[in-house]
This record gives C-alpha cells, structure tokens and sequence, in this order.
C-alpha cells in the first residue's frame, strides 16, 4: 500500500481525487490499530503529519485555532491550552499514555468520533467549531453537528478536518475535565465529564456549559440540567438534584468496561466534584 | 519505496514497503530486537523507540513516516560497552527483572528527562505510564528513574 505525505492543502487535494478510497492518517493511534484488528488493507494512507498548515496553533479573534494534526502531546504541552483552556489541557493529559499523545492528533480524536474520545467533552463546553475543508472549499460547523453517532461525521468523501476553533471562555470561568477509567493511565473512559461555568459576581453559577462522554452514542449535552444550574450556588444538594436530572437523561451501554448502571450512577454523581468549587477555585479535575 | 533516515547516529537506507511497521523493519530487516512487539496496538510500550528525541510506539509507525528522521532504539543507547546513566541506574536499582519491557522503560525514561530532568516519583510514574511491567516491578523501575535524573543532575552514582 502506498503512503502518501502532502507537504501542503494543495498538494492534498489531487492525492485525495486520485486515491478515493485511501485512508486519512493523523497520528494512527487509532486507524493501524483497526486496520489491524480488522485486516482492511485501503489501497493507500494519505498521512496528514508533515502538512505544515494543519500542525499550527494560533490565537484568532477570541479564539484559539488548533491544527487538526496537532499532537495530543503537543496540546499538554500548551501553556495557552492549560491556562484559558483547563478542561481541554486535563482531558489531554488524561488521554492515552504519554507515546500514544506523541502521535495522536486533536483531528483524529475528532474524525474517530468515539463517544469516548478525551478532548470531545471539553470542545463541547467551549463551543468549539470545526473547519472543514476540501477541493472545492472550506466550510465551518459547531461540534455537535459535525458528530453525528459513533465513528459518523459529517465529513464527506474528499474532505478533512483542518482546525478546531475554540473560543476562549471569559476570565472568572471555571473549566475543568472529570475522567473516571480502570486505571490512571492507559484507560478509555468509562464515564467523563467538562464542565465550563461562569459564575456571577455572588458566587453563583451563571452561565453553565455540561458535556459528558461515554454514557450515549455521542458526548451527552443536557441543556435542561445546564437550565436547573444556572443562577444557583453549587451546594451539594443542587448538585444531587441535577445529577439525578443527568442520571435519568443519559443513554448509556452495557461493555466490557461498565454497565450501563454503573455509568448512569456516575454520570450523575460527576456532578458532585463541583460542590468544591466554592472553596478551590485551582481544583483541577482528578 | 527506499526509506532514508538516521538510526542510532549511523545515517540508513533502506529498501522496504511504505507500510511496514516499523517494528517489523527494525527487528526482521536490521535485526534490532531491542523494540518488542508485544500487544501490537499501543497499548503496552514495549515497542518504543524515540523518533526526534520522542518516544513513539514502533507498533504504530510506518516505514514511510521515519523518511528523515533520527530514530533512537534500545541498542544506539550506549555508547560502545558503557552503559548510559539511565541504563546504570535501572541495573543499580534492580529495575530489570525479566528484561522484557526494559527497553521501551529506559526510552521513556530518556524521553521524561530530556522533557523534566528532575522528575518527582509521581512524575515519573506518570511518565512512564504507558510502559506495563508483567513483572510488576514499577516501584524499582520508578527508582531507577529518580536516580538517574540524579545522577544526571550531578548527584554521586
């Protein structure tokens, strides 16, 4: 099988058009496992890594542009990632194991779709888009349309994710990612949870912004219980209430991992981290 | 295809598949069995190597993608018959027990002190936690780290 490595878009385009049914490679960690696992052999892998436009990060109005073939590492790394985006930062020092992030890409988490994935909650609290290019041009959608089930995007054939775009949440908010695996390192969710809140000048939660992952075919957004929170302190029986709202809501699965029980259980008690808010505004999700 | 790239300081050419694993060229087709394959999805660490000073699953490589890079495997470590710092330090600490996972630890052990050359024992644990020891001898492996940061740092050893 041939592999192809695009120094540039323009350069990618023809390969695309010439290799329809070639696989996109970012990092791997997750297309050669499944090429293994499965023994599909596509004629060719386009690799995205030496494709110096999809490697950058910058900040642009507001908002932080990551190269969609920017490591998982190299986000950990980020010292604009740990300080305006904590839950991003945490779910990317919580993912794989320190050689996976070294190949893994934020646009490959992304692409694989996985309700799993660890960067997927945080770029849901964050509101963050996702560019979206190909031969005939580029067009921008919010994460939850670009996710549509698990392993489903709406990339159509002949396009690539390019960057996400993550506006940076005003100063005062708190955001963090709450994982719960088998063990520390080295574990896919079994449940998982960002968090992104502003809180007013009482000390209440303002605007609240929820994302679990691993309880439902996609990461989980419940605005009715982000609703019950807003304008509330976050005392622990709040919080129970909305966990409950969360446990009920959830649709998560019976695996190998948890059951179904088991992660609805945590999919509401998730929701208790947040009672230390009030006493550690540092508290930083593990 | 013919893939060019430096491999333990000595420049390589060879003739091979796009993609090929990497772990399979370096140990069928240059005979460096330091890396091993192990579980094959990048699960364990057994096969790491460092590829521009960073450690990667050899697993999960490409032939292809090593075209003009500097790939660093468990037998470019020493230098001739002495040992590296790390290499000492994980044989002073009794960090070796069957041997099997101690070429990808030593490598994530290098690529932690290139990044963090003071690691805590957490850091370190941290660190290295993409690399399973059936042998279960993380505390001495941990140790082992701690030690050679040490030393590095020019403490006594």
């Amino acid at each position: 099988m041939e592999v192809f490595f695009p120094r540039t878009l323009a350069e990618l385009w023809p390969l695309k058009a010439a290799n329809p049914e070639s696989a996109v490679m970012a990092g791997g960690t997750d297309l050669l496992v499944r090429l293994r696992k499965t023994g599909e052999r596509p004629p060719a892998i386009i690799a995205l890594e030496r494709l110096a436009e999809l490697r950058r990060m910058s900040i642009e109005g507001g908002g932080l542009r990551i190269g969609a073939a920017v490591t998982i590492g190299e986000l950990a790394a980020s010292e604009i990632v740990r300080d305006a985006l904590p839950a991003l930062w945490q779910a990317a020092a919580a993912l794989g194991s320190p050689p996976v992030r070294h190949g893994a890409t934020v646009g490959g988490n992304m692409c694989t779709a996985s309700p799993a994935g660890d960067t997927l909650p945080p770029l849901y609290v964050y509101g963050a888009a996702v560019a979206v290019a190909g031969a005939a041009g580029c067009r921008r959608l919010p994460i939850g349309d670009f996710i549509l089930g698990p392993g489903r995007t709406s990339l159509a054939p002949g396009e690539i994710v390019t960057d996400i775009i993550v506006p940076l949440p005003t100063g005062g908010a708190f955001s963090a990612y709450y994982k719960v695996g088998k063990r520390r390192a080295m574990a896919i969710a079994v449940a998982s949870l960002a968090v992104c809140i502003v809180r007013t000048a009482d000390g209440a939660a303002g605007k609240v912004r929820l994302a679990w992952g691993s309880v439902g075919p996609t990461v989980i957004s419940l605005p009715a219980v982000e609703a019950f929170l807003a304008g509330k302190r976050l005392a622990p029986d709040v919080l129970r209430q909305a966990g409950a709202m969360a446990a009920a809501a959830v649709l998560p699965i019976d695996d190998v991992r948890a059951s179904a029980g088991y992660r609805r259980s945590l999919a509401g008690n998730l929701l208790l981290k947040l009672a230390a808010l009030g006493d550690d505004e540092q508290e930083d999700g593990r | 295809m013919i893939v060019r790239f430096t491999l333990n300081g000595r420049d390589v050419a060879i003739e091979t598949t796009a993609d090929r694993r990497v772990v399979d060229l370096l140990r069928e087709d240059l005979g460096l069995t330091g890396a091993k394959e192990c579980c094959g999805a990048g699960e364990c660490g057994a096969c790491t190597i460092l590829v521009d000073g960073e450690s990667r699953l050899s697993c999960l490589l490409l032939a292809a993608q090593l075209e003009g890079r500097d790939v660093l495997t468990a037998e470019g470590v020493a230098a001739g018959d002495r040992l590296h710092v790390v290499q000492q330090a994980f044989v002073d600490c009794g960090a070796v027990q069957c041997g099997f996972c101690s070429p990808g630890m030593v490598l994530a052990t290098l690529d932690l002190l290139r990044r963090n050359p003071s690691p805590t024992r957490e850091e370190a644990r941290s660190a290295l936690s993409g690399n399973l020891c059936r042998c279960g001898n993380y505390q001495k492996i941990v140790d082992a780290a701690v030690e050679a940061a040490r030393r590095l740092n020019g403490g006594a050893g």
